[in-house]
């Protein structure tokens, strides 16, 4: 199974990558953008003989302790 | 005091920070390896500067998890002195040896150049041969400096006086021109509610001796040596 984990910056975070990416396609034409923010992407996977809720456990505790630092960032994630 | 100065794969400040020990304080000091948990009776660990780990998912999330740091929190629990420099502060931060976490600068560049900093308390053993209000001058070199913490999480570390030094105007102000990397309240180096964990993004390695332009940095370390003499 694989687990795909998506880290973005809290909302209440200031992104200022984001905001340099936004203000560039501002730049070339897309005006229409309200909001753009950075974030980081992770593929994993499992060995095939774990359950779903073994490997939900296993994503949670991974994305939770190690891929986001709870201070400045949240997660989410699919499993496939 | 023996100081021990750790060494993570990627750390670039560790050779600084064993000198100003040695050459310039006149002090023992010894490497620590990251893999080992022995920390060879040393009375202080420097955390120094550098990429630990090629800052790989974040500054300091990787070295977190190196069996000395296991090692380095006990010290620090016991009342050990634990000093970070630039990517130790990082590391510390994302040990939770100290709270908050650092973002990458608010322009988005590598800051490489002399700040001035003010001493916003002298009471702890790294600046007790300083005055409040002091202003240091000591180089920063960072991408991710830009302390952050909640509103309420940040009134908690003032009101416990963790807020060691902020950057400031050559004349001791607080501005934000004089805010590098936008810092939060223009933090600059922060301790545990004890006293004996301080982060900082600024270098006293690197304004220890005439050379280098600035010797502001002996201050910090000549303070440590002596807070624990005095025991």
């Amino acid at each position: 199974m694989r687990a795909r984990v998506y880290v973005s910056l809290k909302k209440s975070v200031l992104d200022p990558q984001g905001k340099t990416i936004h203000h560039s396609l501002q730049n070339i034409g897309f005006r229409q953008i309200t909001e753009v923010r950075q974030g980081k992407f992770f593929e994993i996977d499992f060995a095939s003989d774990l359950t779903r809720e073994e490997v939900q456990a296993e994503v949670e505790k991974i994305a939770r302790d190690v891929l986001t630092n709870p201070v400045i960032e949240e997660f989410s994630y699919r499993i496939e | 005091m023996k100081f021990g100065v750790l060494m993570f794969p990627g750390s670039n400040c560790e050779h600084d920070a064993y000198h100003a020990i040695r050459k310039v304080m006149g002090q023992p000091a010894e490497f620590i390896w990251h893999q080992s948990t022995d920390l060879k009776d040393c009375q202080a660990i420097i955390v120094p500067g550098g990429f630990s780990y090629g800052d790989y998912l974040r500054t300091g999330a990787i070295a977190r998890f190196s069996p000395v740091m296991g090692a380095v929190r006990q010290f620090a629990d016991r009342g050990g002195l634990v000093l970070g420099i630039c990517n130790g502060f990082q590391i510390l931060l994302e040990s939770g040896l100290l709270p908050g976490a650092m973002l990458r600068n608010r322009g988005l560049k590598y800051v490489c150049r002399q700040v001035s900093i003010r001493v916003e308390n002298a009471r702890i053993p790294f600046t007790g041969l300083a005055r409040e209000g002091d202003v240091w001058n000591i180089p920063i070199g960072h991408m991710e400096g830009n302390y952050a913490l909640d509103a309420d999480a940040f009134r908690k570390l003032e009101r416990n006086r963790q807020v060691v030094f902020r950057y400031c105007t050559p004349d001791g102000e607080i501005t934000a021109a004089a805010n590098p990397n936008g810092s939060v309240a223009n933090v600059a180096g922060i301790c545990n509610s004890s006293g004996n964990v301080l982060g900082m993004m600024p270098h006293p390695e690197r304004a220890s001796e005439p050379l280098l332009g600035s010797e502001d940095g002996v201050r910090l370390f000549r303070s440590m040596i002596q807070s624990r003499s005095q025991v």
